[in-house]
């Protein structure tokens, strides 16, 4: 097995787990004084929202950098619905998945 | 190692099976994004962090270069330091054990160690290890699976694949919009990523509102 360090896909997966992983290591061994700054602890939750709200928005309304409106977007919407009814993650995923196939292929 | 809580294990096993589960969705969008199955199993058996794994794939997804994946999955490791400080002297272990406890030191093995404080610290650790390692076999099973499934299936538009991974995130994202700050927040990071899609290469714009997220931190203070 050839691992090329070039190739962008490995050289994320590499580079993502030893970060991971540091991240995880660093927590058990520092100091709790140094990390308990309330600041540094609120803006520490709202990053998660940040990028997974633009990841959502770049998968859902983009192609290629350009933004466009296809069966995704019905499907992501199809999504949303289901989770202010309260629907359980697999149905929102099979709900959105199911919508976007079926205009995907009606087209 | 002492007798285990029936209710604790009751608890860790299904956090386990409901989390595990959505390794299907993560394998299945890694090999859509372009990884291949043992590339998509590695992510899962090292990385172990579900919301930075499926920020990787969905940036290189899109075009992005592996700096920007890295450095959007990075940002959102950054918790579990912070999970690991509060799990630390709760395990108290040390040598292997402490790279073991770090390794499963994820969101779910917190929550549910955590949420066994009030029956006592030896329920906390039981939680913390049943859930770590549960988590971890199940979410590396159903990875494989995922996998596996997305790449006999060929074109993933044609089966839904390229909504169900935004979908997933929005999963993912939706309990965690609590308050209005929350939503104000997801909303304008959405709106700046799309603004700057056509002028910046891919990953750029979702890094970006990394920034918005600072800047919503700063302002909560004042707020309160």
């Amino acid at each position: 097995m050839e691992i090329d360090l070039i190739d962008p896909f490995w050289l994320a997966v590499i580079g993502t787990s030893v970060l991971a992983f540091l991240l995880k290591y660093l927590g058990h061994n520092v100091p709790k004084s140094w990390l308990s700054n309330p600041r540094i602890l609120k803006i520490n939750s709202l990053i998660p929202i940040a990028l997974l709200s633009a990841l959502v928005a770049v998968q859902s309304f983009t192609k290629d950098s350009r933004l466009i409106a296809d069966q995704r977007l019905a499907g992501v919407g199809v999504a949303v619905l289901a989770l202010i009814l309260r629907a359980p993650f697999p149905v929102v995923v099979i709900s959105a998945a199911a919508t976007s196939a079926a205009l995907f292929h009606l087209n | 190692m002492s007798r285990v809580n029936r209710a604790t294990a009751a608890q860790s096993l299904s956090v386990s099976l409901t989390v595990g589960a959505y390794g299907v969705a993560f394998g299945a969008a890694s090999v859509a994004a372009g990884f291949t199955v043992w590339q998509s199993c590695l992510l899962s058996l090292l990385t172990f962090t579900g919301a930075s794994q499926f920020a990787v794939v969905g940036v290189l997804g899109a075009g992005g270069s592996a700096i920007s994946g890295i450095a959007t999955a990075t940002l959102l490791g950054v918790r579990n330091t912070l999970y690991g400080l509060r799990m630390a002297p709760v395990l108290n272990v040390k040598g292997l054990r402490r790279i073991f406890a770090a390794q499963l030191t994820i969101d779910e093995s917190t929550g549910v160690a955590l949420s066994q404080e009030k029956i006592g610290l030896r329920e906390m650790r039981q939680g913390f290890w049943l859930t770590g390692f549960g988590v971890f076999i199940f979410w590396n099973i159903f990875t494989l699976a995922g996998a596996l499934g997305a790449q006999a299936m060929g074109d993933p538009a044609a089966w839904g694949l390229d909504a169900a991974v935004p979908a997933a995130f929005l999963g993912l994202l939706w309990p965690r919009l609590i308050n209005k700050t929350d939503r104000f927040l997801a909303v304008a990071a959405c709106a700046l990523a799309l603004a700057m899609t056509p002028y910046f290469v891919p990953g750029v714009p979702i890094i970006s509102t990394a920034l918005l997220a600072v800047f919503f931190g700063l302002r909560a203070r004042v707020w309160k």
